[in-house]
């Protein structure tokens, strides 16, 4: 517990109560973001892993009847706070969710459709941001030649990278994983995880994962949440060896969950 | 004991007996029954055969006398028994079309609000309210646009477009003459109100199929609430949403009453959308009990033919549509 | 990583478009209920001023004299019957073909798309067949065509929702009642029908309420009677068609009575809809 202290923290979450209606999703959540880190999330189905991603990019927004109290700082500003406007929001800390998500466009829309959100390029330009997005998301090789076929086309680990790369294409801070290999094959999924390691060089990364190998394999942090309760936050190598609250060990060697 | 198992054997025998015939009986039953069905389903054929058969044969006379002509015959004359459809064609067309470009954006921007934007609360009640307006019958939409919105729209809105587009090189033929009330574009309106909730309705059924993960991932990027609609909601449901819109339009074209009261039935082509003009439906709701011989039954049914053609055309184009896109959300 | 000006110029216009963009789809949405309000306005306001008891006791009076419209009223309701108990088994039995017999087949397909395209046909053309099948053969209009004709409407919503209803039901519960021993047409009846009945019951009174308020085949099928007519052999008086002819007249009394029997068609459509939602949603 020395080390961290020194890092600098890209999203610091303080005292986070989330709310479904009357129901307590988050019970007073504190933890943080370390910048150009990876962070897991982890723990049994319904333990609010989820909820808290949807929280730092204000997706709960979308839906009536649920809200957040606390603070959520991304360096050093509040994006719960009322002023916060979350298009803007969103543009900095980018989403990867579940399934792949491609837009009913061509391949090269899907990633170009991010970057004409905040930016008018000429068409060369445009092209070179498409490409090094999608080299970023190690896609390029296997669609540089259909580049204007369908995005549905695609298989879907290339499907669930055109959505990282889409998400890249737009520069954003942070990008939030939500279990993104959950529909994937395991060829897939190890190119995903090593894109993940790849992108930490340049992102704040937060995955939220059923899968425990997968946590300790791409995060350097991982939280174990139960109940919606943080139970632990460390270093995900001393999560992984020596947690020092009985419900991780438990989690983590299987016991439950 | 003996005496015992003889009679259970006994009894049972007689039960197996009267199961067989009761299996003869079910299974003369239910090859009646099955069969009964089928032939409904095939009366629902002929059904349709028989609309075709009885107009055509309605027709004869018409076709013999004008042939090809009878489209494309600018005058209506029973006394002279000139006939031909021009007129009706021309007015069943504008008025749908008109009625489409005003009540598509109107239904569509409903279905958007209802879907993405309308409080919980107030959802259930307005798309209620939609369907009330779907469930009024044509007829009152047609007394209605007689005695209060033909009567507002000459006081106020005509004379309004007479005076503004009227003057406009280009459209001044559009809005040419005096304000009459009804006339097409009354009708087109009418009818644009009556179409609005189909429209709606599909329109929201369809958007509620798009995945809310791919709507949250257009957002994740940092997509406004219309950025996601105009690029993501639309395109995705495209099909639906233009299926049924032309569902919709071959409602405003076979739409009788509604039009009748207030299109002003002037069997001519006028260059004015104010100016009085008729549908093939009101010409035939109008003259058809009034008229006398042959050719003019015949010219009326042959219009009712024309309609038919129309109409089947646009309604198989939206049910292919449709039926497509339901083959695609069922892989 | 901040954001530049010019990002964020451009995120300001974006943000424009969008605030105009969902203005336009609310006051869409206002236009379209302020629609429903004037029109259900004015014809309450309207409908309940031509309305007094003598509307459901008296006759269709002659021009520019006082009246009802009990010979309408009965003529209507005579007819929707015959609408409706003809069209009804049809609509079940063919709905029972697509969804238990048929399903997939060539003829439940072709079935399945011509029911579309009779669902939404012009009913003014409905009015032309049966003209030419009944009223031409018999040499004179009668309400009995009138209610062929508007059975010709009910069929395709019948069938229609017969077919989703039927659809609806669990296989299980079928397969429950096969392994039972049931024959098919049993299994059907018995089980199927029972447990898909308050959604066929629904489709049945929205079929009601679709023709209450048709006009268009009526008028050259039922043609209309001054007088009261119970034979069904004779040209029959109905709502709509009165409400045609007395609106479209110069005479305010006839104009008045137009206004109070579209009232009581409105009525009675909107309530039988009303009732046939709310028994879906008890289903559900």
């Amino acid at each position: 517990m020395s080390a961290p202290v020194s890092l600098p923290e890209k999203v610091s979450v303080k005292n986070l109560k989330f709310f479904y209606g009357a129901n307590l999703a988050l019970k007073d959540i504190s933890l943080p973001l370390y910048d150009k880190k990876v962070t897991a999330f982890i723990g049994p189905s319904g333990c609010g892993k989820s909820t808290l991603l949807r929280v730092l990019n204000r997706m709960y927004d979308l839906y009536p009847r649920q809200r957040a109290e606390g603070s959520v700082m991304l360096d050093g500003e509040d994006i719960l706070a009322d002023g916060q406007d979350v298009n803007l929001l969103r543009a900095k800390i980018g989403m990867v969710f579940q399934k792949p998500t491609p837009f009913p466009m061509s391949i090269y829309d899907n990633v170009a459709f991010g970057i004409r959100l905040y930016e008018d390029l000429p068409k060369s330009e445009m092209d070179g941001r498409v490409e090094t997005a999608l080299r970023g998301a190690a896609l390029w090789t296997e669609v540089k030649d259909k580049l204007d076929s369908s995005g549905l086309g695609l298989s879907g680990g290339q499907q669930q990278r055109l959505c990282i790369a889409r998400s890249v294409a737009v520069k954003p801070e942070v990008i939030l994983f939500d279990e993104p290999c959950s529909a994937l094959d395991p060829i897939s999924t190890a190119k995903i995880e090593e894109l993940i390691d790849e992108l930490k060089s340049q992102y704040t990364i937060a995955i939220v994962t059923h899968n425990m190998q997968q946590a300790a394999r791409v995060s350097d942090y991982t939280a174990f949440m139960y109940l919606g309760e943080l139970i632990e936050f460390d270093e995900t190598s001393r999560i992984f060896t020596a947690p020092r609250q009985r419900a991780t060990q438990d989690y983590i060697t299987g016991r439950f969950g | 004991m003996t005496d015992i198992a003889l009679k259970t054997a006994a009894d049972s025998g007689i039960k197996r007996d009267s199961r067989a015939e009761a299996l003869a009986r079910f299974r003369l039953s239910d090859t009646l029954f099955a069969q009964l069905t089928r032939a409904a389903a095939i009366v629902v054929l002929l059904l349709l055969g028989g609309v075709i058969q009885s107009l055509i044969n309605g027709s004869l006379a018409v076709w013999q006398e004008f042939g090809f002509g009878f489209f494309t015959g600018t005058s209506w004359n029973p006394v002279t028994e000139r006939f031909g459809a021009a007129p009706a064609i021309y007015g069943t067309l504008v008025s749908s079309v008109l009625a489409m470009l005003i009540a598509v954006p109107i239904g569509i921007g409903i279905a958007v609000f209802l879907t993405e934007l309308c409080p919980m609360a107030l959802r259930r009640p307005i798309g209620i309210a939609v369907e009330l307006l779907a469930g009024i019958p044509s007829i009152i939409y047609g007394i209605w646009g007689l005695f209060i919105f033909a009567p507002f729209l000459q006081a106020t809105v005509q004379p309004f477009l007479i005076a503004t587009l009227g003057n406009v090189p280009g459209l001044q033929g559009l809005f040419a003459g005096p304000p009459y009330g009804i006339g097409l574009l009354t009708a087109s309106l009418v009818l644009a109100v009556m179409v609005l909730p189909f429209i709606t309705s599909i329109s929201r059924d369809v958007f509620e199929t798009v995945p809310p993960m791919l709507k949250e991932s257009a957002y994740g990027l940092g997509c406004t609430t219309w950025e996601v609609v105009r690029h993501v909601v639309i395109p995705y449901t495209r099909t639906g949403v233009i299926g049924g819109c032309m569902l919709a339009l071959g409602r405003a074209l076979g739409e009788t009453m509604a039009v009748t009261f207030v299109v002003g039935n002037a069997n001519k082509i006028a260059g004015s959308l104010l100016a009085p003009a008729t549908t093939i439906s009101a010409t035939i709701a109008n003259e058809f009990t009034e008229a006398t011989g042959d050719l003019y039954t015949g010219a009326l049914i042959g219009l009712g033919l024309i309609l038919f053609m129309i109409t089947f055309v646009v309604l198989s184009a939206a049910r292919l549509m449709l039926l497509r896109l339901e083959m695609k959300k069922g892989k | 990583m901040a954001f530049t000006d010019a990002k964020l110029a451009k995120y300001g216009r974006r943000a424009r478009g969008n605030r105009v963009w969902m203005t336009l789809c609310m006051a869409a949405t206002a236009v379209g209920l302020a629609m429903l309000a004037l029109i259900l306005g004015a014809l309450v306001m309207k409908g309940v001023a031509g309305l007094s008891p003598r509307v459901f006791t008296e006759m269709t009076p002659p021009p520019g004299s006082a009246g009802g419209l009990l010979n309408p009223i009965v003529g209507s309701l005579i007819m929707t019957a015959i609408g409706v108990v003809v069209g009804t088994p049809l609509g079940v039995l063919a709905g029972t073909y697509l969804a238990e017999y048929g399903q997939h087949s060539r003829l439940a397909s072709v079935v399945r798309f011509i029911n579309d395209i009779l669902l939404s046909a012009p009913s003014i053309v409905i009015g032309l067949f049966i003209y030419e099948l009944m009223v031409r053969p018999m040499g004179h209009f009668s309400g009995i065509a009138g209610g062929v004709a508007l059975s010709v409407i009910v069929v395709p919503v019948v069938l229609r929702t017969t077919e989703d209803m039927l659809r609806l039901v669990p296989g299980q519960l079928r397969e429950a009642a096969f392994a039972l021993g049931m024959p098919r047409s049993l299994v059907i009846r018995r089980v199927v029908y029972k447990a898909a009945r308050t959604g066929m019951v629904t489709g049945v009174l929205l079929a009601v309420a679709r023709i209450s308020g048709e006009t268009a085949p009526l008028l050259f099928t039922a043609l209309n009677n001054q007088f009261f007519n119970a034979s069904l052999n004779q040209p029959m008086a109905s709502l709509p068609v009165v409400i045609f002819q007395f609106a479209m007249s110069p005479y305010k009394e006839w104009q008045d009575l137009a206004w109070a029997g579209a009232l009581l068609i409105t009525v009675s459509v909107l309530g039988l809809s009303i009732l046939a939602r709310s028994l879906s949603a008890q289903r559900s």
